[in-house]
Protein backbone atom coordinates (compact mmCIF):
# COMPACT_ATOMS: atom_id res chain seq x y z
CA UNK A 1 0.00 0.00 0.00
CA UNK A 2 2.86 2.27 0.91
CA UNK A 3 3.97 1.43 -2.94
CA UNK A 4 0.83 2.56 -4.12
CA UNK A 5 0.80 6.05 -2.35
CA UNK A 6 4.64 6.85 -3.09
CA UNK A 7 3.52 5.94 -7.04
CA UNK A 8 -0.07 8.38 -6.36
CA UNK A 9 2.52 11.22 -5.27
CA UNK A 10 5.10 10.42 -8.02
CA UNK A 11 2.19 10.30 -10.73
CA UNK A 12 0.26 13.97 -9.48
CA UNK A 13 4.09 15.73 -9.31
CA UNK A 14 5.39 14.30 -12.44
CA UNK A 15 4.57 15.93 -15.88
CA UNK A 16 0.59 15.79 -16.67
CA UNK A 17 -0.10 14.90 -12.80
CA UNK A 18 -2.11 18.12 -12.39
CA UNK A 19 -1.40 18.19 -8.73
CA UNK A 20 -0.20 22.00 -9.97
CA UNK A 21 -3.25 22.76 -11.27
CA UNK A 22 -5.33 23.52 -8.52
CA UNK A 23 -3.16 25.55 -6.69
CA UNK A 24 -2.72 27.60 -9.60
CA UNK A 25 -6.97 28.05 -10.09
CA UNK A 26 -6.66 29.11 -6.06
CA UNK A 27 -4.48 31.37 -6.47
CA UNK A 28 -5.86 33.04 -9.18
CA UNK A 29 -9.40 33.25 -7.81
CA UNK A 30 -8.18 34.96 -4.49
CA UNK A 31 -5.55 37.06 -6.36
CA UNK A 32 -8.69 38.20 -8.69
CA UNK A 33 -11.55 39.23 -5.79
CA UNK A 34 -9.56 42.18 -4.52
CA UNK A 35 -9.58 43.68 -7.95
CA UNK A 36 -13.49 42.91 -8.22
CA UNK A 37 -14.65 43.40 -4.88
CA UNK A 38 -12.80 47.37 -4.85
CA UNK A 39 -9.82 48.16 -2.16
CA UNK A 40 -12.39 48.92 0.57
CA UNK A 41 -9.48 46.81 3.14
CA UNK A 42 -12.14 45.80 5.89
CA UNK A 43 -15.01 44.65 3.42
CA UNK A 44 -11.45 42.13 2.45
CA UNK A 45 -10.53 41.16 5.70
CA UNK A 46 -14.61 40.82 6.69
CA UNK A 47 -15.10 38.18 3.33
CA UNK A 48 -11.67 36.93 3.32
CA UNK A 49 -12.29 33.88 5.24
CA UNK A 50 -14.98 32.71 3.09
CA UNK A 51 -13.39 33.42 0.24
CA UNK A 52 -10.40 31.04 0.74
CA UNK A 53 -12.49 28.12 2.00
CA UNK A 54 -14.88 28.85 -1.72
CA UNK A 55 -12.12 28.93 -3.69
CA UNK A 56 -9.95 25.99 -2.10
CA UNK A 57 -13.42 23.68 -2.16
CA UNK A 58 -13.65 24.69 -5.99
CA UNK A 59 -9.54 23.99 -6.58
CA UNK A 60 -10.00 20.86 -5.02
CA UNK A 61 -12.85 19.66 -7.31
CA UNK A 62 -10.77 20.49 -10.21
CA UNK A 63 -8.49 17.50 -10.03
CA UNK A 64 -11.16 15.23 -9.03
CA UNK A 65 -12.56 13.56 -12.23
CA UNK A 66 -8.97 11.87 -13.27
CA UNK A 67 -8.78 9.62 -9.77
CA UNK A 68 -9.93 7.07 -10.87
CA UNK A 69 -10.55 7.86 -14.81
CA UNK A 70 -6.51 7.99 -15.64
CA UNK A 71 -6.15 4.12 -13.99
CA UNK A 72 -9.19 2.96 -15.89
CA UNK A 73 -7.78 4.42 -19.58
CA UNK A 74 -4.44 2.43 -18.86
CA UNK A 75 -5.89 -0.76 -17.69
CA UNK A 76 -4.39 -0.39 -14.16
CA UNK A 77 -8.08 -0.49 -12.67
CA UNK A 78 -8.58 -3.72 -13.80
CA UNK A 79 -5.77 -5.02 -11.98
CA UNK A 80 -6.81 -3.13 -8.28
CA UNK A 81 -10.63 -4.39 -8.91
CA UNK A 82 -8.57 -8.03 -9.02
CA UNK A 83 -6.54 -7.82 -5.87
CA UNK A 84 -7.28 -9.61 -3.07
CA UNK A 85 -6.90 -6.27 -0.78
CA UNK A 86 -10.03 -5.03 -0.29
CA UNK A 87 -10.53 -2.56 -2.71
CA UNK A 88 -11.81 0.06 0.17
CA UNK A 89 -8.22 0.16 1.48
CA UNK A 90 -6.69 0.57 -2.37
CA UNK A 91 -9.66 3.70 -2.86
CA UNK A 92 -8.24 5.29 1.22
CA UNK A 93 -5.06 4.99 0.18
CA UNK A 94 -5.41 6.78 -3.05
CA UNK A 95 -7.62 9.37 -1.88
CA UNK A 96 -4.82 10.19 1.26
CA UNK A 97 -2.50 10.09 -1.96
CA UNK A 98 -4.66 12.78 -3.97
CA UNK A 99 -5.32 14.82 -1.02
CA UNK A 100 -1.11 14.91 0.39
CA UNK A 101 -0.70 15.79 -3.40
CA UNK A 102 -3.46 18.61 -3.78
CA UNK A 103 -5.04 19.30 -0.53
CA UNK A 104 -2.47 19.66 1.42
CA UNK A 105 -0.65 22.26 -0.46
CA UNK A 106 -4.39 24.12 -0.80
CA UNK A 107 -3.56 24.53 3.00
CA UNK A 108 -0.45 25.36 3.21
CA UNK A 109 -0.73 28.48 0.27
CA UNK A 110 -3.42 29.73 2.19
CA UNK A 111 -1.84 32.00 4.49
CA UNK A 112 -0.29 33.59 1.63
CA UNK A 113 -4.02 34.39 0.35
CA UNK A 114 -4.71 35.38 3.27
CA UNK A 115 -2.03 38.52 3.43
CA UNK A 116 -3.82 39.10 0.06
CA UNK A 117 -7.22 39.63 1.61
CA UNK A 118 -6.00 41.61 4.56
CA UNK A 119 -7.23 39.19 6.88
CA UNK A 120 -5.70 39.14 10.41
CA UNK A 121 -3.38 36.80 12.13
CA UNK A 122 -5.64 34.75 13.91
CA UNK A 123 -7.91 34.79 11.47
CA UNK A 124 -4.72 33.40 8.26
CA UNK A 125 -3.99 31.16 10.91
CA UNK A 126 -7.24 29.62 11.73
CA UNK A 127 -8.14 29.69 7.69
CA UNK A 128 -5.42 27.18 7.44
CA UNK A 129 -5.99 25.00 10.32
CA UNK A 130 -9.88 24.40 9.21
CA UNK A 131 -8.63 23.73 5.64
CA UNK A 132 -6.20 21.28 6.84
CA UNK A 133 -8.80 19.53 8.89
CA UNK A 134 -11.70 20.00 6.07
CA UNK A 135 -10.20 19.45 3.18
CA UNK A 136 -9.42 15.73 3.74
CA UNK A 137 -13.35 15.03 3.49
CA UNK A 138 -13.88 16.97 0.54
CA UNK A 139 -11.39 14.39 -1.47
CA UNK A 140 -13.53 11.46 0.58
CA UNK A 141 -16.65 12.94 -1.13
CA UNK A 142 -15.36 13.44 -4.67
CA UNK A 143 -13.98 10.53 -4.94
CA UNK A 144 -17.57 8.76 -4.58
CA UNK A 145 -18.99 10.99 -7.63
CA UNK A 146 -15.09 10.45 -9.27
CA UNK A 147 -15.73 6.92 -8.88
CA UNK A 148 -19.49 6.92 -10.56
CA UNK A 149 -18.50 8.88 -13.43
CA UNK A 150 -15.47 7.02 -14.13
CA UNK A 151 -16.37 5.29 -17.38
CA UNK A 152 -18.22 9.06 -18.21
CA UNK A 153 -15.38 10.66 -21.22
CA UNK A 154 -16.32 14.06 -20.13
CA UNK A 155 -17.18 13.25 -16.05
CA UNK A 156 -15.11 16.35 -14.73
CA UNK A 157 -18.09 18.49 -14.62
CA UNK A 158 -20.02 15.82 -13.26
CA UNK A 159 -18.20 15.16 -11.20
CA UNK A 160 -18.10 18.62 -9.43
CA UNK A 161 -22.03 18.84 -9.82
CA UNK A 162 -22.40 15.35 -7.97
CA UNK A 163 -20.12 16.43 -5.23
CA UNK A 164 -20.66 20.13 -4.46
CA UNK A 165 -24.07 19.59 -2.48
CA UNK A 166 -22.55 17.33 -0.54
CA UNK A 167 -19.13 19.64 0.07
CA UNK A 168 -21.94 22.39 1.53
CA UNK A 169 -21.84 21.16 5.50
CA UNK A 170 -17.84 21.15 5.41
CA UNK A 171 -17.74 25.03 3.64
CA UNK A 172 -20.51 26.34 6.49
CA UNK A 173 -18.41 24.74 9.09
CA UNK A 174 -15.27 25.40 8.17
CA UNK A 175 -16.14 29.22 7.75
CA UNK A 176 -18.22 29.65 10.30
CA UNK A 177 -15.63 27.61 12.64
CA UNK A 178 -13.05 30.63 11.46
CA UNK A 179 -15.15 33.54 11.77
CA UNK A 180 -16.35 31.91 15.52
CA UNK A 181 -12.17 32.12 15.94
CA UNK A 182 -12.04 36.00 14.87
CA UNK A 183 -15.10 37.29 16.43
CA UNK A 184 -14.72 36.49 20.06
CA UNK A 185 -18.00 36.00 21.76
CA UNK A 186 -19.39 32.82 19.46
CA UNK A 187 -17.48 29.80 20.76
CA UNK A 188 -15.24 28.17 18.26
CA UNK A 189 -14.83 24.53 19.20
CA UNK A 190 -18.21 23.41 18.48
CA UNK A 191 -18.04 24.14 14.40
CA UNK A 192 -14.29 23.05 14.82
CA UNK A 193 -15.34 19.72 16.34
CA UNK A 194 -18.13 19.36 13.49
CA UNK A 195 -15.63 19.93 10.84
CA UNK A 196 -13.65 17.02 12.27
CA UNK A 197 -16.67 14.45 12.90
CA UNK A 198 -17.15 15.37 9.33
CA UNK A 199 -13.77 14.33 7.66
CA UNK A 200 -13.84 11.53 10.00
CA UNK A 201 -17.56 10.41 8.80
CA UNK A 202 -16.67 10.90 5.20
CA UNK A 203 -13.36 9.19 5.72
CA UNK A 204 -15.54 6.25 6.58
CA UNK A 205 -18.34 6.52 4.60
CA UNK A 206 -17.05 7.78 1.41
CA UNK A 207 -14.40 4.35 0.69
CA UNK A 208 -16.80 2.24 0.51
CA UNK A 209 -19.30 3.78 -1.37
CA UNK A 210 -16.29 4.27 -3.49
CA UNK A 211 -15.23 0.65 -3.61
CA UNK A 212 -19.18 -0.36 -4.38
CA UNK A 213 -19.86 2.32 -7.36
CA UNK A 214 -16.56 0.43 -9.09
CA UNK A 215 -17.26 -2.56 -8.58
CA UNK A 216 -20.67 -1.57 -10.47
CA UNK A 217 -19.35 0.64 -13.28
CA UNK A 218 -16.72 -2.07 -14.41
CA UNK A 219 -17.49 -3.48 -17.99
CA UNK B 1 -5.37 -27.74 -8.66
CA UNK B 2 -8.13 -26.62 -11.02
CA UNK B 3 -9.78 -24.26 -12.83
CA UNK B 4 -13.15 -25.00 -14.21
CA UNK B 5 -15.94 -23.23 -15.78
CA UNK B 6 -19.51 -24.48 -15.96
CA UNK B 7 -22.01 -23.67 -18.14
CA UNK B 8 -21.33 -20.06 -18.60
CA UNK B 9 -23.39 -17.33 -20.33
CA UNK B 10 -22.60 -13.39 -20.18
CA UNK B 11 -24.73 -10.33 -21.56
CA UNK B 12 -22.99 -7.44 -21.86
CA UNK B 13 -25.71 -3.93 -22.90
CA UNK B 14 -28.32 -6.50 -22.83
CA UNK B 15 -27.56 -9.35 -25.50
CA UNK B 16 -26.23 -12.69 -24.81
CA UNK B 17 -22.85 -13.19 -26.33
CA UNK B 18 -22.00 -16.63 -25.53
CA UNK B 19 -24.10 -19.31 -23.59
CA UNK B 20 -22.89 -22.55 -21.92
CA UNK B 21 -19.17 -22.12 -22.56
CA UNK B 22 -17.85 -24.69 -20.18
CA UNK B 23 -13.78 -25.84 -19.56
CA UNK B 24 -11.93 -27.44 -17.05
CA UNK B 25 -7.75 -26.91 -16.74
CA UNK B 26 -5.68 -28.78 -14.56
CA UNK B 27 -1.86 -28.04 -13.61
CA UNK B 28 0.26 -27.16 -16.71
CA UNK B 29 -3.09 -26.99 -19.22
CA UNK B 30 -3.47 -23.84 -21.79
CA UNK B 31 -6.64 -23.11 -23.24
CA UNK B 32 -6.77 -21.18 -26.24
CA UNK B 33 -9.95 -19.24 -27.13
CA UNK B 34 -10.83 -18.51 -31.09
CA UNK B 35 -13.19 -17.37 -33.42
CA UNK B 36 -13.71 -14.07 -35.18
CA UNK B 37 -14.00 -10.56 -34.19
CA UNK B 38 -16.95 -9.77 -31.63
CA UNK B 39 -17.08 -13.65 -30.56
CA UNK B 40 -17.25 -13.30 -27.19
CA UNK B 41 -13.47 -14.28 -26.15
CA UNK B 42 -12.44 -11.10 -24.62
CA UNK B 43 -16.08 -11.18 -22.30
CA UNK B 44 -15.32 -14.81 -21.55
CA UNK B 45 -11.87 -13.95 -19.98
CA UNK B 46 -13.25 -10.69 -18.63
CA UNK B 47 -16.27 -13.28 -16.59
CA UNK B 48 -13.16 -15.46 -15.72
CA UNK B 49 -11.44 -12.82 -14.06
CA UNK B 50 -14.09 -11.34 -12.55
CA UNK B 51 -15.11 -7.71 -14.10
CA UNK B 52 -18.28 -9.35 -15.33
CA UNK B 53 -20.74 -11.32 -13.74
CA UNK B 54 -21.78 -14.02 -15.31
CA UNK B 55 -25.74 -13.62 -16.61
CA UNK B 56 -25.63 -18.17 -15.75
CA UNK B 57 -23.02 -20.40 -14.29
CA UNK B 58 -19.93 -19.88 -12.21
CA UNK B 59 -15.92 -20.08 -12.14
CA UNK B 60 -14.65 -22.26 -9.80
CA UNK B 61 -10.86 -22.66 -8.38
CA UNK B 62 -9.29 -24.95 -6.35
CA UNK B 63 -5.38 -24.52 -5.39
CA UNK B 64 -3.00 -27.29 -5.09
CA UNK B 65 -4.28 -28.16 -1.28
CA UNK B 66 -7.55 -28.53 -2.45
CA UNK B 67 -9.17 -25.28 -1.08
CA UNK B 68 -11.44 -23.57 -2.43
CA UNK B 69 -12.45 -20.49 -0.79
CA UNK B 70 -10.51 -17.89 -2.62
CA UNK B 71 -11.81 -15.81 -5.77
CA UNK B 72 -10.80 -16.71 -9.09
CA UNK B 73 -9.76 -13.34 -9.94
CA UNK B 74 -7.29 -13.42 -6.94
CA UNK B 75 -5.35 -16.02 -8.33
CA UNK B 76 -4.94 -14.81 -12.17
CA UNK B 77 -2.50 -12.43 -13.72
CA UNK B 78 -4.78 -10.58 -16.37
CA UNK B 79 -3.03 -8.96 -19.62
CA UNK B 80 -5.57 -7.01 -21.47
CA UNK B 81 -5.54 -4.79 -24.61
CA UNK B 82 -4.01 -2.08 -22.17
CA UNK B 83 -1.14 -2.17 -20.79
CA UNK B 84 -1.53 -1.26 -17.20
CA UNK B 85 1.64 0.84 -17.13
CA UNK B 86 1.82 4.71 -16.19
CA UNK B 87 3.28 6.30 -19.45
CA UNK B 88 4.89 9.55 -16.88
CA UNK B 89 7.29 6.63 -14.65
CA UNK B 90 9.79 4.96 -15.60
CA UNK B 91 9.45 1.01 -16.81
CA UNK B 92 11.41 0.11 -13.16
CA UNK B 93 9.19 2.52 -11.32
CA UNK B 94 6.07 0.85 -12.87
CA UNK B 95 7.64 -2.61 -12.52
CA UNK B 96 8.46 -1.79 -8.93
CA UNK B 97 5.25 -1.28 -8.38
CA UNK B 98 2.83 -3.57 -9.33
CA UNK B 99 5.32 -6.07 -7.87
CA UNK B 100 5.13 -4.91 -4.06
CA UNK B 101 1.41 -4.15 -5.00
CA UNK B 102 0.50 -7.31 -6.88
CA UNK B 103 2.72 -9.30 -3.80
CA UNK B 104 0.43 -11.97 -2.31
CA UNK B 105 2.39 -12.77 0.72
CA UNK B 106 3.08 -16.25 -1.02
CA UNK B 107 6.62 -17.41 -0.84
CA UNK B 108 6.41 -18.68 -4.68
CA UNK B 109 9.53 -17.45 -6.22
CA UNK B 110 9.22 -14.59 -8.30
CA UNK B 111 11.50 -12.70 -10.75
CA UNK B 112 13.55 -9.54 -10.31
CA UNK B 113 13.23 -5.99 -12.30
CA UNK B 114 16.19 -7.02 -14.15
CA UNK B 115 15.49 -10.75 -14.58
CA UNK B 116 11.96 -9.75 -16.09
CA UNK B 117 13.18 -7.16 -18.13
CA UNK B 118 15.53 -9.40 -19.15
CA UNK B 119 13.58 -12.39 -19.62
CA UNK B 120 11.59 -9.95 -22.39
CA UNK B 121 14.45 -9.35 -24.18
CA UNK B 122 14.77 -5.42 -23.28
CA UNK B 123 17.67 -5.62 -20.04
CA UNK B 124 19.15 -2.29 -20.43
CA UNK B 125 16.27 0.17 -20.92
CA UNK B 126 14.43 0.01 -17.83
CA UNK B 127 15.53 3.51 -16.97
CA UNK B 128 13.20 5.26 -19.56
CA UNK B 129 9.80 6.36 -19.25
CA UNK B 130 7.11 4.40 -19.98
CA UNK B 131 5.66 6.53 -22.54
CA UNK B 132 8.93 6.64 -24.36
CA UNK B 133 8.58 3.00 -25.55
CA UNK B 134 7.51 1.86 -28.95
CA UNK B 135 4.05 0.18 -28.81
CA UNK B 136 6.18 -3.37 -28.88
CA UNK B 137 8.71 -2.43 -26.63
CA UNK B 138 5.47 -1.17 -24.26
CA UNK B 139 3.58 -4.78 -24.86
CA UNK B 140 7.05 -6.58 -23.86
CA UNK B 141 7.02 -4.88 -20.59
CA UNK B 142 3.39 -5.23 -19.62
CA UNK B 143 4.38 -8.92 -20.12
CA UNK B 144 6.95 -8.66 -17.40
CA UNK B 145 4.47 -7.73 -15.22
CA UNK B 146 3.47 -11.41 -15.06
CA UNK B 147 6.65 -12.57 -14.20
CA UNK B 148 7.37 -10.03 -10.89
CA UNK B 149 4.57 -11.24 -9.13
CA UNK B 150 3.32 -14.89 -8.67
CA UNK B 151 -0.11 -15.87 -9.86
CA UNK B 152 -0.75 -19.28 -10.74
CA UNK B 153 -3.58 -18.67 -13.57
CA UNK B 154 -2.41 -16.26 -16.81
CA UNK B 155 -5.24 -14.97 -18.75
CA UNK B 156 -4.49 -13.09 -21.75
CA UNK B 157 -6.28 -11.63 -24.18
CA UNK B 158 -4.39 -11.10 -27.25
CA UNK B 159 -1.15 -11.42 -25.91
CA UNK B 160 0.93 -11.16 -29.30
CA UNK B 161 -0.96 -8.18 -30.90
CA UNK B 162 1.72 -5.21 -32.18
CA UNK B 163 4.89 -7.92 -31.70
CA UNK B 164 7.35 -8.82 -34.25
CA UNK B 165 7.92 -12.63 -34.80
CA UNK B 166 10.92 -12.56 -31.91
CA UNK B 167 8.98 -11.47 -29.37
CA UNK B 168 5.99 -13.63 -30.42
CA UNK B 169 8.31 -16.92 -29.61
CA UNK B 170 9.87 -15.29 -26.58
CA UNK B 171 6.12 -14.73 -25.28
CA UNK B 172 5.87 -18.63 -26.54
CA UNK B 173 9.13 -19.63 -24.81
CA UNK B 174 7.88 -17.84 -21.19
CA UNK B 175 3.85 -19.21 -21.19
CA UNK B 176 5.63 -22.50 -22.15
CA UNK B 177 7.67 -22.19 -19.03
CA UNK B 178 4.96 -21.52 -16.96
CA UNK B 179 2.57 -24.60 -17.75
CA UNK B 180 6.22 -26.41 -17.12
CA UNK B 181 6.04 -24.85 -13.17
CA UNK B 182 2.51 -25.92 -13.06
CA UNK B 183 0.51 -22.89 -14.20
CA UNK B 184 -2.54 -22.43 -15.75
CA UNK B 185 -2.94 -20.38 -19.14
CA UNK B 186 -6.53 -19.27 -20.84
CA UNK B 187 -5.28 -17.07 -24.07
CA UNK B 188 -7.99 -15.70 -26.89
CA UNK B 189 -5.58 -15.04 -29.95
CA UNK B 190 -6.01 -15.49 -33.52
CA UNK B 191 -1.70 -17.66 -34.06
CA UNK B 192 -2.04 -20.89 -32.31
CA UNK B 193 1.47 -19.62 -30.39
CA UNK B 194 2.73 -22.91 -30.76
CA UNK B 195 2.03 -24.34 -27.28
CA UNK B 196 1.75 -27.66 -26.16
CA UNK B 197 -0.72 -29.07 -24.02
CA UNK B 198 -3.81 -27.22 -25.19
CA UNK B 199 -7.31 -27.19 -25.34
CA UNK B 200 -9.34 -24.76 -27.60
CA UNK B 201 -12.39 -23.55 -27.00
CA UNK B 202 -13.97 -22.24 -30.68
CA UNK B 203 -16.46 -19.14 -29.84
CA UNK B 204 -19.48 -18.43 -32.18
CA UNK B 205 -20.81 -15.27 -32.00
CA UNK B 206 -24.42 -15.56 -30.49
CA UNK B 207 -24.38 -19.13 -31.01
CA UNK B 208 -22.73 -20.99 -28.13
CA UNK B 209 -19.27 -22.62 -28.29
CA UNK B 210 -17.74 -25.78 -29.63
CA UNK B 211 -14.74 -27.63 -27.85
CA UNK B 212 -12.10 -29.56 -29.12
CA UNK B 213 -8.71 -30.81 -28.04
CA UNK B 214 -5.60 -29.86 -30.13
CA UNK B 215 -2.50 -31.87 -29.97
CA UNK B 216 -2.07 -32.39 -26.06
Amino acid sequence: MTALFLRDLKLSVRAGGGALIGILFFLTIVAVVPFGVGPDLNLLSRIGPAIVWISALLAALLGLDRLFQAERDDGSLDLMLMHETPLVITVFVKCLAHWTASGLPLALAAPLLGVFMNMTETAIGVTMLTLLVGSPAITFIGAVGAAVAVALPRGGLLVSILVLPLTIPILIFGVSATYAAVHKPTPFLPPFLMLIALTLFFAVIGPAATALALRNTSD
Amino acid sequence: MYLAAENLAARRAGDLIFVNASFRLTRGEALILTGHNGSGKSTLLRVVAGFLLPEKGSVKFSDSQGRTDRRPSEVCHYLGHRNAMKNELTVAENLRFWRSFLDDGSQAPTASIEDAAEAVGLGSITHLPFGYLSAGQQRRFAFAKLLVAHRPIWILDEPTAALDTNADRLFTALIGEHQKNGGIVLAATHQSLGLRNVKELHMKCFAGVETEVWGA
